[in-house]
């Protein structure tokens, strides 16, 4: 009796210490990405602040600004971009940010463009209308990936396609939080300021500029939500594999105690079966 | 030679910041060359070589896209992707042109579709021809 139980435990044990090692072995891969996502994300930065300077500087310069971006057309559904991982296994990262993009699609009639596998496979259960599959792999994407998907989602915008753009994704805060986003991405909404603007040559018009400075300013938003998610998803990995390391610890500690109560009790019983045998000789 | 402040920015960080003589890029209405004391101006960049003089080289890049923006005398390049001449990955802007033609040989294409495979194509041939 004791013996059989004893070898159960022996065998959780052993396989407690390898789902530890995997689990160790993830952690550790996810905090080396990490320092690359990271540095990617800040790296991206400069661009579209600079984008979105200039565009607010067109804005603010021409008095009367009838852009189609800033009124956008009136036909359409909206077209909702959500980030999510190629990968499960990150605590939280991918149901927090599916669960809030969910709730704002569900409203209506809209048509999704997932990145990443899991967003792909989470919208096609829901039944959702997609735009595209191309991007369903998020760790493979590139700057001018995002560029070309900025240029056509524009063009849908324009011609009437679409008549709202919400991006998705999530926020890498810092190291311990990441926190799930929404943003209108199209009608833009410039920022006035009201001064006046000093003297500058805007080579065949301000509007023309703007108009096509945009796919541009949508595509750095989108490879900084990016950048941005990949970086959320690495650190919340991170997390949810260290914490799953610790658990596994705990697990062993209290399966090598009772592995120890057990091979306790069966030594003590057998002494007890030894002595009363030669009582009875 | 007076120099300028020239800043090239890209997705992937800052590329180039320092002092140039002279800029060169491809702008939706052709060629423009940037010299100090320019007077504020604001471009779109199509796709196209770019040059960087500066005091002592002369630099040959591919500039995607983006802005070229004058501004009291600063510059600052936003581009899509810049890439100096010599780390340009041929093999890739092969495979890429490669792809980019296959699609645009499908006629079943929609007219973004189409446009998007042609951009693709134009960036792909800038690249090979540096």
């Amino acid at each position: 009796m004791a013996g059989v139980s004893m070898k159960a435990i022996k065998l959780r044990i052993k396989s407690m210490e390898s789902t530890r090692q995997i689990t160790k072995a993830m952690e550790l891969v996810a905090a080396s990405k990490l320092r690359s996502a990271q540095a990617r994300a800040i790296a991206s930065r400069p661009y579209f602040g600079a984008l979105y300077e200039a565009m607010n500087e067109i804005y603010n310069s021409s008095p009367c600004f009838a852009s189609p971006y800033i009124c956008g057309p009136k036909t359409g559904k909206p077209l909702f971009i959500v980030i999510a991982g190629d990968r499960g296994l990150a605590g939280g990262y991918n149901n927090n940010v599916l669960k809030m993009a969910y709730s704002a699609i569900a409203k209506q009639e809209a048509v999704v463009l997932p990145i990443g596998k899991k967003a792909l496979e989470f919208i096609q259960r829901r039944g959702c209308e997609i735009l595209t599959e191309d991007y369903a792999e998020a760790g493979v994407i590139t700057a001018e990936d995002c560029e070309l998907l900025a240029e056509r989602i524009a063009k849908g915008f324009l011609a009437g396609k679409f008549n709202q753009i919400s991006l998705y994704y999530t926020n890498f805060v810092s190291m311990l939080s990441q926190a799930p986003a929404g943003m209108d991405i199209l009608p833009i909404q410039p920022k006035a300021d009201g001064t006046s603007r000093k003297n500058i040559i805007y080579e065949t018009g301000s509007e023309s500029i703007f108009n096509s400075i945009v796919p541009n300013y949508i595509g750095g938003l989108l490879y900084g939500a990016l950048c941005e998610s990949l970086a959320s998803e690495q650190a919340a990995r991170r997390t949810a594999m260290d914490a799953a390391s610790k658990n596994a610890d705990e697990i062993i500690e209290d399966l090598n105690l009772r592995y120890n109560r057990a091979r306790q009790g069966a030594i003590t019983q057998e002494i007890t079966e030894i002595v009363a045998g030669s009582d009875q000789s | 030679m007076k120099t300028f402040h020239l800043q090239i920015v890209t997705p992937d960080g800052e590329f180039f910041d320092g002092q140039a003589e002279r800029v060169i890029v491809r702008t939706n209405n052709g060629d423009v060359a940037i010299m100090a004391g320019h007077s504020n101006y604001v471009a779109v960049l199509g796709v196209g070589a770019a040059v960087v003089v500066t005091e002592n080289e002369r630099k040959r890049a591919a500039c995607m896209n983006g802005m070229l923006a004058v501004t009291n005398g600063e510059v600052r390049v936003i581009a899509t992707a810049f890439e100096w001449a010599e780390q340009i990955d041929k093999e890739r802007a092969k495979l890429a042109l490669e792809k980019a033609e296959a699609k645009l040989a499908n006629s079943s294409l929609s007219k973004e579709e189409h446009e998007v495979a042609e951009l693709a194509r134009r960036r792909a041939k800038v690249r090979l021809s540096m």
